[in-house]
């Protein structure tokens, strides 16, 4: 659906050349929510910002369902982005229009008339889930309400792709959740392909699908979560999924247990069961998770003991626990 | 306080209120559209051009540098061609605007500038013209702001016209020149700057009670 052929992007500057995003190809497919992670500066938001062209590439070609978007004219554009919904870590509401105002405004630029532009703007109102604040301005709203707002107005102009730059960047952990999950329900809806940027692996974890690693204008790698996951193959994949230097002293011939923490049970509780489960201090290698309410969210690494019937309780605990895990094979480093 | 006095300050506020308000309008209908040229056309705006931002900005910063008594006295037969004659209140319009258009082009310019270029860009991407993101993004949301430029913009242009007074203009000026520095007469004088404050107390007053209703992002 998106597909970036050679995309290349310069900026200059009187300090020099700055490559942004160096030579990328990658195929974003209908339906998928596709996510982009790095660490600040990579280029993320320079190379999403091709799929609207906000950014014209310096090489390359990007096509948008087989049109190749860089040979359209401004009116083709003006078109071409009312079929791209995009969202904005800092929300970028009209400040001095109401929330109703606020959604109605692409279906102002797309003529549609009055009484339908406020029917529909109902429809993405109960979506959600802000009726009641229908008159409110942003500056009464908290900011995951404001981005429900946005993403009202995104969706406006019922667009095919939804494109979210550090959406949830700007929020706490609980209001991210609320809005990951609004995303992934829009996803599945309503079938909108969905691109996320984002520096945080929890919000890859959450809800994407595929996973592009970028780092220096470059994709260092591309693959399922679950793959990139349990054998990041390149170094920032590896520091971004464990913060900490732990992932150095990996070897080959350990045999690692992700453990994935959905909210079901908090951290502490099972890293102790566990213990005196196998009667064995178990071995974490790393810990990404965060406690929201008493629950945690995230994962965690261990090293499974060598001894098999300790490997077998483990895994039975977890089973009787309800907690997803999965074995990870050799982590080159 | 004798009877003509009374009708003289009258005639006097009514003649400044007039020349203030109608100058304050004509600079506007001139200043903003090139405000929003100097803005636009910026190294960062939207419709970037390199030359018409250098000729636009050239005119303002020009005009600008000339002090307001100097231009009023340059552009006399430019005034004659226009109203016809170089005293009373028409004849301070015309140097009222030409001194307060590029004002104002500035103070409109600013307040442009105060509008998040994020916004801008979500209305970029939502497919908005250039022409859509001016009249339905940029200048609503510098509404406010640009409501807080008029109330300086009036009492700058109500000060030059007291300076006016001083070759011909109409109004409280002329009255405080004629009075108080020509006649030695004091308290005319003073009652005249007692007024010219409470008009531009007025406006400014006024201005902020407006911006205050009118702003969304106060509450
Ligand atoms: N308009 C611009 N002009 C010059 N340099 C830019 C511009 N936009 C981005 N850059 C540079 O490109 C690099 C990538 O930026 P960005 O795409 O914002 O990264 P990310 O979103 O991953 O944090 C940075 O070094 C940034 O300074
Ligand atoms: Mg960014």
């Amino acid at each position: 659906m998106i597909r970036f052929e050679n995309v290349s992007k310069k900026f200059f500057s009187k300090d020099g050349e700055i490559v942004a995003v160096n030579n990328v190809s990658l195929n974003i497919k209908k339906g998928e929510v596709f996510g982009i992670i790095g660490f600040s500066g990579a280029g993320k938001s320079t190379l999403v910002r091709h799929i609207n062209l906000l950014e014209h590439p310096t090489e390359g070609n990007i096509f948008f369902d087989n049109v190749n978007l860089t040979e359209a004219n401004e009116k083709e554009l003006r078109v071409f982005r009312r079929k791209i919904g995009m969202i904005f870590q800092q929300f970028n509401l009209f400040s001095q229009r109401t929330v109703l105002d606020n959604i109605v405004y692409p279906l102002e630029l797309a003529g549609v008339g009055k009484k339908e532009r406020i029917k529909r703007a109902e429809e993405l109102l109960a979506l959600v889930d802000l009726v009641d604040k229908k008159y409110s301005y942003p500056s009464q709203l908290s900011g995951g309400q404001k981005q429900r707002v946005a993403i009202a107005r995104a969706l406006a102009t019922k667009p095919d792709v939804l494109l979210c730059d550090e959406a949830t960047s700007a929020l706490d952990p609980i209001t991210t959740r609320s809005i990951l999950g609004l995303l992934k329900e829009i996803n599945e809806k309503l079938g909108v392909t969905i691109v996320i940027i984002t520096h945080e692996m929890k919000v890859v974890e959450q809800i994407c699908d595929r996973v592009a690693v970028m780092s220096e204008g470059v994709i260092e790698e591309a693959g399922n979560v679950k793959d990139v996951f349990l054998n990041p193959k390149s170094s920032t994949a590896r520091r971004l999924i464990m913060p900490d230097d732990r992932v150095k002293y990996l070897y080959n011939d350990r045999r690692i247990l992700r453990i994935a923490f959905e909210g079901q049970s908090s951290y502490l509780p099972v890293v102790s069961s566990l213990t005196i489960q196998c009667e064995t201090m178990i071995n974490i290698l790393g810990a990404n998770t965060e406690n929201i309410g008493g629950k945690a969210y995230g994962q965690m690494l261990i090293e499974i003991p060598k001894e098999a019937d300790k490997e077998k309780r483990i895994k039975q605990y977890l089973d009787e626990h309800g907690l997803y895990y999965e074995e990870g094979g050799g982590v080159n480093g | 306080m004798d009877k003509a006095l009374i009708e003289l300050l009258k005639s006097g506020v009514y003649e400044t209120l007039y020349m203030t308000l109608i100058s304050t309008l004509i600079a506007y209908v001139i200043g903003i559209p090139l405000g929003v040229i100097v803005y636009v056309t910026d190294t960062k705006g939207i419709c970037k051009n390199r030359i018409v931002n250098f000729i636009s900005g050239a005119i303002i910063n020009i005009v600008r540098s000339v002090p307001f008594l100097i231009l009023l006295v340059a552009i006399l037969p430019f005034t004659r061609l226009v109203v016809g004659t170089t005293i009373g209140s028409d004849a301070t319009i015309v140097p009222l605007v030409v001194a307060a258009a590029p004002f104002v082009a500035r103070l409109v310019e600013s307040s442009l500038k105060e509008v998040d270029a994020g916004v801008i860009e979500a209305a970029k991407a939502m497919g908005s013209s250039k022409i859509q993101i001016i009249t339905k993004v940029i200048l609503p949301e510098a509404k406010p702001s640009l409501l807080i430029g008029a109330t300086i913009a009036v009492s700058t242009i109500l000060g030059y016209s007291a300076m006016a007074g001083f070759v011909g203009g109409g109004g409280l000026g002329a009255i405080a020149i004629n009075y108080g520095y020509y006649r030695y007469k004091t308290d005319v004088m003073l009652i005249t700057v007692a007024f010219l404050v409470l008009i531009v107390q007025f406006f400014q007053e006024a201005g902020i009670r407006i911006v205050n209703k009118i702003d969304k992002r106060l509450r």
